[in-house]
C-alpha cells in the first residue's frame, strides 16, 4: 500500500541553509556563549616539558587560593584511562585498542600534555591558581623524529616501544615490475605537521541536571563521548549526557575527546556547573594535529605510460600517544598507490610514537598525504616520457570492476578521466608572466579518498522524522553540524519527501539523550549515513500517511501525492495534511517514524592487533598479499569512494621564491549534489585547506617543545593569499548516499599541494619535495637547479 | 571605572575595571554574545566590531578607549527586524558555513564597501586580511560582498 514514488523536487535545488540566518544575525549560542548560574570557570594545568618525569605535584598552596572551589590530579579521577580509539556509533571496536591518562600519573610525553584541573569562581581566580600549581618535573630525553624513534636504543615514549603500529600490502612482484619497466622513479617527500585551524577554540559548560545526569554541553563532532565520560567517572552510561552546539569548525579536531571529560569530571566532584574554554595557545599547543609523513616511492612505467609497479615506504608521526594513528595510517595504506590500477603494489607503512604532540583525525584522514607522493610522481613518469598530465592520468585511472592493491573491488562508476579532463581544459588561455623574473606553470593532481566508516565498524545511523498537528515537520538525528550544512541537508530531504515547505521543517540535532544517536560527524559520512537514515525514517513515514489519506478518500495509495502541505489524489481530489494526521490518529497509526540505515558491513581483512600503551608489543600487519587478481575481493575496507581532480595555474616568483596561485579549478564527482551550494562550499574551503598545507602552514617544533601557538606564527590562508577556486561538480548518481551523493567533506583536501608541486615544476623545472612549498624552499630549490648550493 | 558610549544606537553605561578588553566588556558584561573570541591576540577578526565606523579587534581594544565611541556589532545591522541587504547576500550565496567568522567578516565589509563602492574581487580579499575562515575558502564570502556592492552601487545610480 505505498504510495506514488516521492518526488525528489528539492533535491539539487540551492537552498539557502536554514541556519544561515541566525549565523548572519549571529544569534546562534556556540559552546563559549552558554552559561549557567553559579558557573565555575575551568583551566587545564600542562606540562611545559615534551619528556619528564613528574617527582612531586603540590596543589596545597593552590587549593587555598581566593575563589578556588576544585583541584584535580590524576589521583582524583577515578578511571583515569581514556580509551581513544575508533569514536562514535559503532558496534563492533575490533582489535584496535589506544589509550591514554586523563590526567597524567607520573611521566608526561608531550609539551602540553594535562596533569591537573583548577575550577574557580572566576576565570582569572583559575587561571592564577594553576600557576601557582607547584609540580616538580625531572625532564627526561625525549624522541622528535621518527628516525631517531625507531632506531635501536632509542629512549621509549611508552614501554612496549616506539613502533605504535605498522602495515603492508604485496601485490604482485614488484622487483620483477621494476626490474623491467621502462622508468623508474624515485622519489622521497615529506608532509608536515598542522592544525586544524578551526576559528572557534574547544569550548563547553557541564552541570549535573534535575535528574541527576551529568550533562555537557559542548563543541564536539562526536556527541558519543558521552559513553568516555561516563567510563572516567565510574557510572552507567545512560548517567551522562552530550548536548552538540553548532561546531564553529571541526576537520578532524573535534573527533577526539576535547573538554568533555574535564568537564565532566568537575562537575562531578563540585556538584556545580563549570565551563572551560581553551585559549588560541592552548588549542595550537595541545590539540592533535594532522601526522608529519616520510614517503618514499619507487614508481616503474611502460614506455605508453602505463604504472607498473608501486613501491611506498612511509613513516609517520604519531606524537605521543596512539589516538587514531592505526587508523589514520591504515587509510595512507590502502590510498597509497592513488587512484591508478597498479598491478605490482608493495606498500609498507609505519607510525611511531614521539615526544611530539600528539596526532589523529583530521580532514582527509591519512589518505591526504599520500597524495602529494603519488601525484608528484605521476607527474614525474609523464614528464619523463613526454606524455601530458591528463593523458597519463587516463592511461591508468580505476575503472569500476578494478581491484585495489588492498583486494578491494570498486563497484562504483570512477570519472577521473573526465574529471581531469575537464579541471584542465577549465584553466583556459595561459596566463602570460607579468615579469622576466616571473614564471607561470601548470599542474594537476588527481585523488580518491573514502567516504563512510571501515566496514569492520558495522555503523550505523538512525534518524526519527514526524509530523506536529499543524503539519508542521520535525527531524531529529544526533547528528552534529561542524558547519557543512549537515543538518540544513536532512531537513532538505526530509522536506522533499514529505511535500513540505522547507520553512515548516524543524531540526533538532546532537543530543546524546533525546536525539536518535547516529554516530560522528567525520570520515565524510554524515550525508551518506544520517541522509540515507533520513530518507529512510520519511518514506516510511510517508506510506503510513498515505495509506491513512488512501482510506479516507477511498482509493490505492498509489493514487495519492504528498505535495505542498497536502494530500492530492490522481482524480483531482486534495485532502489538507492537518485532515489526514487527525485521521491518523482516529486510526492508531503513528504520525512519525524511527529509521536506522547501516552501511555495508564486513570482516577486518589480515589479523589486525596493534600495539601502543598498556597494550601487548606490537605486530606488524599484512593486509593484503598475492596476485592482484581482478575480482579478488576479499579485502574491502571502505564502502566507496570520492574521486577527484584538481589543476591549478601558479606564478613563481624567482627572486623571491614566492607561489602566487592565479587559477585552480577543483573537479569531483559527488554522485549526487544535494545541495549544489553546499557541495561547492566544502570543494572551496577543502581546497583552501589543502593550499594552506602546500604553501603556508607548519607547527614548528623544536626539541617536541612548539614554536607556533599564535595565529600570528601559525598561518592559515587570507583572503588574499588564495584565488577563487572554481568547483566543478560532476554528478554520476552514483554513491552510496542518499538519491546517488557521495562523502565531499574530506576529498577536496588531498589534492592542492600536489597540483601546486606539479605546477611549480612545470613552471620552472624545480621538484619541490617538502611541504610547506615556501619562498625559501623554492629558492633552495632553484638554487639548486642552477648548481647552486642552497 | 565607568565608561559610556553608544552600542548598535544606544547610550551604554558600564562600570569596568581599566584593563579590561571591550570583547569582555561586550560579552560578560553586556551579554553581547554576537562578538567572538577566536584568538584573543588581534590575529583572527571573529571579534570585529565598527568602532565609529572603522573595523576594530575588539580583543585588543581596553575599554576605557571606548569612551565617548560609537561600537557597531553585527546585530547592529537589522533595520525594524530586517536583515541588512549584505547579510541577505551571505544567505544566498552559501558565504556562511559554520558562521564563527561571519560577524566580524560582515562587519569588515561593511566598512570596506561603503567606504569603496566599486572595489574589485582582489580589493575585497585584500580588505578581508585581518578575518580569518577556515571553512569557506572565502570564495563564496567575496562572491556575497561583490554581489552585493554592485546591486549598492547600481541602486545609487548615476
Ligand atoms: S579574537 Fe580578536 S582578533 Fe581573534
Ligand atoms: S564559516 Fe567557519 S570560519 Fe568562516
Amino acid at each position: 500500500m505505498s504510495g506514488a514514488p516521492d518526488r525528489p523536487d528539492l533535491i539539487g535545488q540551492r537552498i539557502p541553509r536554514h541556519d544561515a540566518r541566525d549565523k548572519v544575525t549571529a544569534t546562534i549560542a556556540y559552546a563559549a556563549d552558554w552559561a549557567m548560574p553559579g558557573m565555575l570557570h575551568a583551566v587545564v594545568v600542562r606540562s611545559p616539558y615534551p619528556s619528564a618525569q613528574i617527582r612531586r605535584l603540590d596543589a596545597a598552596r593552590a587549593s587555598a587560593m581566593p575563589g578556588v572551589v576544585a583541584i584535580l590530579t590524576a589521583k582524583d579521577v577515578p578511571h583515569n584511562t581514556l580509551a581513544t580509539d575508533v569514536p562514535g556509533q559503532t558496534t563492533t571496536v575490533g582489535p584496535l585498542r589506544a589509550h591514554l591518562h586523563v590526567l597524567a600519573e607520573d611521566r608526561v610525553r608531550y609539551q602540553g600534555e594535562p596533569v591537573a584541573l583548577v575550577a574557580a569562581e572566576t576565570l582569572e581566580q583559575a587561571r592564577a591558581a594553576a600557576e601557582a600549581v607547584e609540580v616538580d618535573y625531572e625532564p627526561l630525553p625525549g624522541v622528535f623524529d621518527t628516525a631517531t624513534a625507531l632506531a635501536p636504543g632509542a629512549p621509549r615514549v611508552h614501554e612496549a616501544g616506539n613502533l605504535l603500529a605498522e602495515w603492508r600490502i604485496a601485490r604482485g612482484d614488484v622487483a620483477a615490475a621494476l626490474a623491467g619497466a621502462a622508468v623508474v622513479i624515485d622519489g622521497e617527500y615529506e608532509t608536515s605537521f598542522v592544525d586544524s585551524g578551526y576559528i572557534e577554540p574547544e569550548a563547553g559548560v557541564a552541570w549535573i541536571d534535575g535528574d541527576g545526569v551529568v550533562t555537557i554541553r559542548l563543541a564536539t563532532q562526536v556527541i558519543e563521548h558521552y559513553r568516555d565520560v561516563a567510563e572516567v567517572l565510574g557510572v552507567p552510561q545512560n548517567r551522562v549526557r552530550v548536548i552538540g552546539t553548532y561546531v564553529g569548525g571541526g576537520f578532524g579536531g573535534k573527533e577526539d575527546v576535547t573538554v568533555e571529560v574535564y568537564l565532566g569530571l568537575l562537575a562531578w566532584k563540585t556538584r556545580r556547573p563549570v565551563k572551560m574554554v581553551w585559549t588560541r595557545q592552548e588549542s595550537l599547543l595541545s590539540r592533535a594535529k594532522r601526522h608529519p609523513y616520510r614517503l618514499r616511492y619507487r614508481t616503474g612505467a611502460s614506455r605508453s605510460g602505463e604504472i607498473v609497479a608501486q613501491q611506498v615506504e612511509i613513516v609517520g608521526d604519531s606524537g605521543a600517544y596512539a589516538y587514531l594513528s592505526a587508523l589514520v595510517l591504515l587509510y595512507s595504506t590502502v590510498t597509497a598507490a592513488g587512484p591508478y590500477r597498479v598491478p605490482n603494489v608493495a606498500v609498507h607503512a609505519r607510525v611511531a610514537y614521539t615526544n611530539n604532540p600528539p596526532t589523529s583525525a583530521m580532514r582527509g584522514f591519512g589518505a591526504m598525504q599520500v597524495v602529494f607522493g603519488y601525484e608528484s610522481q605521476m607527474d614525474r613518469v609523464g614528464a619523463a616520457l613526454g606524455l601530458d598530465p591528463v593523458h597519463v592520468r587516463e592511461v591508468n585511472a580505476l575503472r569500476r570492476g578494478d581491484t585495489l592493491p588492498v583486494g578491494q573491488v570498486i563497484e562504483t562508476h570512477v570519472a577521473l578521466p573526465v574529471l581531469a579532463r575537464r579541471a584542465w581544459d577549465s584553466l583556459g588561455e595561459p596566463t602570460p608572466p607579468r615579469a622576466p623574473h616571473v614564471r607561470v606553470g601548470r599542474g594537476l593532481a588527481c585523488n580518491l579518498q573514502p567516504y563512510g566508516r571501515i566496514v569492520w565498524l558495522h555503523d550505523w545511523s538512525s534518524a526519527w522524522v514526524g509530523f506536529e498537528m499543524d503539519g508542521s515537520l520535525v527531524v531529529r538525528c544526533g547528528a552534529p553540524d561542524v558547519g557543512g550544512g549537515q543538518a540544513s541537508s536532512l531537513c532538505q530531504i526530509a522536506a522533499g519527501v514529505l511535500g513540505v515547505p522547507l520553512a515548516r521543517v524543524s531540526v533538532h540535532i546532537s543530543d546524546s539523550a533525546l536525539t536518535p544517536l547516529s554516530g560522528t560527524t567525520t570520515a565524510s559520512r554524515q550525508l551518506y549515513m544520517s541522509g540515507n537514515a533520513t530518507l529512510k525514517a520519511a518514506r516510511e513515514l510517508r506510506e503510513q500517511v498515505l495509506g491513512v489519506a488512501a482510506s479516507m478518500l477511498g482509493v490505492a495509495a498509489i493514487e495519492l501525492d504528498l505535495v505542498e502541505g497536502e494530500v492530492r489524489a490522481r482524480d483531482g481530489r486534495t485532502l489538507a495534511l492537518k485532515d489526514v494526521l487527525a485521521g491518523c490518529a482516529r486510526a492508531s497509526v503513528p504520525r512519525s517514524r524511527l529509521a536506522v540505515y547501516h552501511a555495508p558491513a564486513g570482516e577486518p581483512i589480515g589479523f589486525m592487533k596493534v600495539g601502543g600503551p598498556d597494550m601487548a608489543p606490537h605486530t606488524p600487519q599484512t593486509l593484503a598479499h598475492g596476485p592482484a587478481e581482478p575480482g579478488r575481493g576479499s579485502g574491502k575496507v571502505f564502502p566507496d569512494y570520492t574521486f577527484g581532480a584538481h589543476a591549478a595555474e601558479v606564478e613563481v616568483d624567482t627572486e623571491t621564491g614566492v607561489v602566487r596561485i592565479l587559477k585552480y579549478v577543483a573537479a569531483h564527482d559527488v554522485g549526487r549534489a544535494i545541495n549544489p551550494t553546499s557541495v561547492e562550499g566544502q570543494i572551496q574551503g577543502g581546497v583552501v585547506q589543502g593550499l594552506g598545507y602546500g604553501l603556508l602552514e607548519e607547527v614548528l617544533l623544536d626539541e617536541g617543545v612548539n614554536q607556533t601557538t599564535s595565529f600570528a606564527s601559525y598561518l592559515i590562508p587570507a583572503a588574499g593569499d588564495v584565488p577563487d577556486v572554481q568547483p566543478i561538480v560532476c554528478e554520476s548518481g552514483e554513491g552510496l548516499g542518499p538519491y546517488g551523493a557521495r562523502g565531499i567533506g574530506e576529498p577536496p583536501i588531498g589534492p592542492p599541494a600536489a597540483a601546486i608541486a606539479n605546477a611549480i615544476a612545470a613552471a620552472t623545472g624545480a621538484r619541490l619535495a617538502r611541504l610547506p612549498m615556501t619562498g625559501e624552499r623554492v629558492l633552495r630549490a632553484l638554487g639548486a637547479l642552477d648548481g647552486k648550493d642552497g | 571605572m565607568i565608561v559610556r558610549f553608544t552600542l548598535n544606537g544606544r547610550p551604554r553605561e558600564v562600570e569596568t575595571e581599566p584593563h579590561r578588553t571591550l570583547l569582555d566588556v561586550l560579552r560578560d558584561t553586556l551579554g553581547q554574545l554576537e562578538a567572538k573570541e577566536g584568538c584573543a591576540e588581534g590575529a583572527c577578526g571573529a571579534c570585529t566590531v565598527l568602532l565609529d565606523g572603522r573595523p576594530a579587534s575588539s580583543c585588543l581594544t581596553l575599554v576605557p578607549l571606548v569612551e565617548g565611541r560609537r561600537v557597531t556589532t553585527v546585530r547592529g545591522l537589522e533595520r525594524d527586524g530586517r536583515l541588512h541587504p549584505l547579510q541577505e547576500s551571505f544567505v544566498a550565496h552559501g558565504a556562511v558555513q559554520c558562521g564563527f567568522c561571519t560577524p566580524g567578516v560582515l562587519l569588515t565589509a561593511l566598512w570596506y564597501v561603503e567606504k569603496n563602492p566599486g572595489a574589485d574581487r582582489e580589493q575585497i580579499r585584500q580588505a578581508l586580511g585581518g578575518n580569518l575562515c577556515r571553512c569557506t575558502g572565502y570564495t563564496k564570502i567575496v562572491d556575497a560582498i561583490e554581489a552585493w556592492s554592485r546591486r549598492a552601487t547600481a541602486e545609487a545610480g548615476p
